[in-house]
């Protein structure tokens, strides 16, 4: 599964344009499914036929990242953020745009000045452009671009930009190659402009009408100094979420999710988040309401270039959406 | 009808528990529909069907969640640290006695540390981050008995107060849904010319969710939503505010119908039925937020009942505002032109 | 040209019954059906020429920003909430007509004199504010209004300077005039013509349109922001008036497929019709809600640039007008386009 994980999280998916690395899962899935398609906002769906209920499964695709809004004189490019950037987190990181120029975010005139309301607005990306007609050269308005942050493997630690959420992908890829069997009608959908606010859920989740659905995103853990206390700790297991801002686990789910977790000794925490919101939130809202729960991978330093994962987690999250593939949700 | 509301009022169930409360629901909308069901989510849905089957239908609605709290870790020690669930002041949780649903029913009181060794400072408002519930059980006890995840209620029920005025923890918005049983047993008997469903919908609190499921599922040809509004108190200021016990209170603006809101102007004056207005320039922040662009859309109207103190233990109101709502909603309902509402737009 | 007419149409969110009259009489002969949903959304149906099974469905909104009464005084004043965006610097002193009848009233405050150093520096809130139409008491007032009356800008409609235009309201009757003029043009597409409400309270009534008629293709024409006036860094101009017609790549609701975004700005080049991007990712419109609705909806977003929006002085160029305008017509030509969106199966 880390093979997988580390071609997702080098692949670059900023929301809105996430055609790459469709065209990449859509070749790992196409084989254990009978159908692999895309919608209007390019959703990848995959569905695996079967006789119980449908059961739709979503983990988004796209990552955090930047737009090209437009040029300076000197060749600087301005851009906007795609989802949660923090303007602290982001300066001087290196960015890379869908064409393949590469740039720095770097502060618009003295850092000291501009640090106290740090924002993009106060930021360029220098692209090492000679003048305004290079930078165009090099990136046009409205390209989108991610942030750097290269993959590691340290023991059962993994660092990588990105994690948020190609983890996700990666556990739900994992799952449904490995399932030998499957009781609901299944449709595995890889959605788009998570981070812009759930955009491709809400849309697949209306042409799919599932009867349950169940996410796979990252969630923030409290075991480091710098975050919120929360009971999720890295490498404790995978996490079976209650409630975040955007919707409460329906216990059809959540309890399906925990009893198969002591069923097969899969180790698991309770996560209860007081922010944030995943692709469930979004579906649970359509078709007169859809039972819905989510799949987490406590993940630290979340939209940060330093995602951090453990491996241990990530592998019970790929069993755990194994195991709902093969047993089912009645 | 004031002894089920003091009875329900009291009632726990917090959004996205309300699974404790669908029995008692139900029950209380039995004797006036003539079925009565819960959807997965908890929903409850009554329905009286009118003689003509093809009719149009009409759904009354009020959300049955109240705020509370979820437990968010447990201490070594066995102290819980909590989140909020929907919009709790924290100022009303220092002390504050609470019902932790565990794998049994666990008294708690909510504790925070000696002022002197808060970070904020005794001029702060205490962070929720700061306090904990005790339930008085060692580590190992409570971690037997309670799971992250856990439903917490407010220990509070109801109480009179001078006249007919109530002090309880979940008036909001179950004297709501007390108005819709009060205008159902108005009409008891009486042939309508649709289809009426009274909606005890969930998960208001934490974003208009149960509504915005259960309309688009139902698509009504209209709505009613009633929900409580801000009663007077010394320092609550004018704008949006209603005397307890003034009626009703009808809502304007561009998210109510305003086929519905002339009418409940038209009906209380001719029934004499006490009413104030209000007027919202876009959201009103409740169900009928979210029911007006459910589905291919519904009409909606907006109906609440003055109440002090709103998302505390001891929010307060007035029966005979809960009474005005229901006699308002009977009489509309008596009144009400479906044919006229579908053409208010098409000149 | 309808600019000056609609312009001058109260259609305040939740009350466009004015704007939708007008427009309803002038499309009914040059479309094949109107349906009004219940929320008071127009779609003017029109067949295409090419049967295609395919439909576009073109979008402006009807209604503005403005204010509703929600309480009378017993003085006689009304106090007021805004409806939509309204930043409330702009209200100060300003002449207001209130409900169905149209009664002319001012936005009054204090006297600078009679303001605090403190008060004068700080902004106006909205519940400091009143309507004072001349009422000596409540009585009187409520002779002639009541809470939920709608009140609306009342400012001319005025060509001034290099063809400008100032008035209120021209977001988004741009989108709605330019929705009439076009309705003659051909395409092979059917088309429908959607006039939307209650956008500016949310984006509320486009997602209905949205779901009724699941378009192939939506183009939403709107009025923007125009923020290029001295003191804004150049990497915070929206738009530039007289830059021609406004493609949206992406902004605070909505990020438009790439493959569709460079294909409009080519169509316009191609047809020298002035074209800029928006360049700020802020902002939204009903291509928001469109796209996520009905299972996902292809949109793109053609906008009239509009210095002072949601003031009841906005003012725009007659000659962006006409880009937007241009453009669409030739996206209508040229519509069959959109079925070649990169599909990566």
């Amino acid at each position: 599964m880390l093979t997988i994980l580390k071609t997702l999280c080098e692949t670059s998916a900023a929301p809105g344009n996430e055609g790459a690395i469709a065209k990449l899962i859509a070749e790992e899935v196409r084989p254990y499914v009978d159908e692999v398609y895309t919608d209007a906002l390019g959703n990848l769906i995959a569905h695996k036929k079967g006789t119980g209920k449908k059961l739709m499964f979503a983990a988004h695709m796209d990552e955090i990242g930047l737009v090209a809004t437009c040029y300076g004189e000197k060749g600087q490019v301005y851009v906007a953020a795609l989802g949660g950037v923090t303007p602290q987190t982001a300066l001087y990181q290196r960015v890379r745009f869908s064409g393949g120029a590469e740039g720095v975010l770097v502060p618009d005139g003295k850092l000291d000045d501009i640090a106290k309301n740090l924002s993009l607005q106060k930021m360029y990306v220098d692209l090492g452009a000679k003048n305004e007609e290079d930078a165009k050269a090099k990136v046009a308005l409205g390209e989108t671009g991610v942030f750097g942050g290269c993959f590691a493997l340290q023991g059962d630690c993994v660092i990588s930009k990105a994690l948020d959420n190609r983890s996700g992908c990666a556990a739900l890829i994992y799952g449904l190659q490995q399932a030998k069997r499957n009781v609901n009608d299944l449709y595995y959908v890889f959605t788009v402009s998570e981070e812009l606010g759930l955009r491709g859920a809400k849309a697949a989740a209306v042409s799919i009408a599932p009867d349950y659905a169940v996410a796979l995103d990252v969630t923030p853990t409290g075991d480091v100094s710098s975050t919120n206390k929360r009971a999720v700790s890295l490498g404790e297991g995978v996490a079976v979420k209650i409630m975040d801002r955007s919707f409460i686990a329906h216990p059809i789910i959540k309890d399906r999710m925990v009893e198969l977790c002591e069923k097969h000794s899969i180790p698991h925490q309770l996560e209860v988040l007081e922010m944030g919101g995943t692709d469930a939130g979004a579906i649970h809202l359509t078709c007169g309401g859809v039972p819905s729960g989510c799949i987490s991978i406590p993940v630290r330093y979340v939209h940060t270039p330093g995602e951090m994962i453990s491996a241990k987690d990530l592998q019970n999250a790929g069993e755990l959406a194994k195991l709902l593939i093969e047993e089912g949700i009645e | 009808m004031k002894k089920e509301l003091i009875h329900l009022a009291a009632a726990d169930g917090i959004s996205g528990f309300e699974f404790s409360l669908t029995e008692a629901v139900k029950k209380l909308m039995k004797p006036y529909c003539d079925s009565v069901e819960a959807d997965t989510m908890g929903n409850v849905i009554g329905h009286i069907p009118s003689e003509n089957p093809t009719a149009k239908s009409v759904m009354l609605e009020a959300h049955i969640d109240g705020i509370g709290l979820m437990v968010s870790g447990i201490s070594e020690e066995g102290f819980l640290s909590f989140v909020p669930v929907g919009g709790v002041d924290s100022a009303v949780l220092p002390g504050a006695e609470v019902w932790v649903y565990g794998n049994e029913q666990l008294f708690g009181v909510i504790g925070m540390k000696p002022p002197h060794l808060q970070t904020s400072g005794r001029d702060a408002a205490v962070p929720i981050d700061e306090l904990v519930i005790d339930v008085g059980l060692s580590g190992e006890e409570v971690r037997n008995k309670v799971k992250v995840g856990d439903m917490v209620c407010f220990a509070e029920s109801v109480k009179a107060l001078s006249g007919k005025v109530l002090s309880g923890k979940s008036f909001d918005d179950r004297a709501g849904l007390i108005s819709l049983l009060l205008c159902l047993k108005a009409l008891k008997g009486k042939k309508l010319p649709f289809h009426l469903y009274v909606v005890a919908a969930v998960q208001e609190e934490v974003g208009l969710r149960g509504a915005a499921m259960v309309s688009e599922r139902l698509a009504p040809d209209c709505a009613f939503v009633v929900d409580v509004c801000h009663g007077d108190t010394p320092d609550g200021g004018s704008e949006s505010i209603f005397k307890l016990g003034s009626g009703a209170v009808i809502s304007f603006g561009p998210n109510i119908h305003p086929y519905l809101s002339s009418l409940a102007k038209t009906v209380a004056k001719k029934e004499k039925i006490k009413v104030s207005y209000d007027a919202d320039g876009g959201d009103t922040g409740t169900d009928a937020w979210a029911v007006q662009v459910a589905g291919m859309g519904i009409p909606v109207l907006l109906l609440s009942i003055p109440l002090r103190y709103m998302h505390t233990t001891v929010e307060t109101l007035h029966f005979d505002d809960v009474k005005a709502v229901g006699d308002l909603l009977s009489a509309m309902l008596l009144n009400l032109d479906l044919e006229a509402l579908g053409c208010t737009f098409q000149n | 040209m309808y600019l000056s007419e609609l312009t001058a149409l109260p259609g305040v969110s939740g009350n466009e019954n004015a704007v939708r009259a007008y427009i309803k009489k002038r499309m009914e002969p040059l479309c094949d059906r109107i349906e009004i949903d219940s929320m008071g959304n127009m779609m003017c149906f029109k067949k295409g020429t090419g049967n295609t099974g395919k439909t576009l469905m073109l979008c402006a909104h009807m209604d503005e920003v403005g204010l509703i009464v929600s309480r009378i005084t017993e003085e006689g004043f009304l106090k007021f909430k805004t409806v939509g965006g309204i930043d409330p610097r702009v209200l100060v002193s300003k002449r207001v007509l209130i409900g169905e009848e149209g009664l002319p009233g001012v936005i009054g405050r204090k006297a600078i004199h009679l303001l605090t150093p403190e008060e004068r520096k700080k902004a106006p809130k909205v519940k400091e504010l009143y309507v004072d139409f001349g009422a000596k008491n409540k009585k009187e007032a409520e002779k002639y209004v009541t809470v939920g009356d709608y009140i609306v800008f009342d400012s001319a409609y005025r060509e001034f300077g290099d063809s400008l235009v100032k008035t209120k309201a021209l977001d988004d009757r741009v989108g709605c005039g330019a929705l009439m003029e076009l309705a003659q043009e051909p395409c092979t597409w059917d088309i429908c013509f959607a006039f939307t409400v209650q956008e500016e309270t949310g984006l509320r009534g486009a997602r209905l349109c949205a779901r009724r008629v699941k378009p192939d293709l939506a183009v939403v024409l709107e009025g923007t922001t125009c923020s290029d006036i001295p003191g804004t860094n150049s990497n915070m101009v929206s738009t530039r008036l007289g830059g021609g017609a406004a493609i949206s790549f992406v902004d605070g609701t909505t990020s438009f497929n790439r493959q569709l975004v460079s294909w409009l700005y080519r169509l316009g080049e191609e047809n020298q019709i002035p074209v800029q991007y928006k360049q700020t990712a802020t902002g939204g419109n009903d291509a928001g809600i469109i796209h996520v609705s009905a299972g996902g909806i292809l949109v793109i977003s053609i906008s009239v640039p509009a210095r002072y929006i949601h003031s009841p002085s906005s003012v725009i160029s007659l000659q962006d007008y006409k880009a937007v305008k241009d453009l669409t017509k030739v996206l209508m030509q040229e519509v069959d386009y959109a079925d070649n969106i990169e599909n990566i199966m």
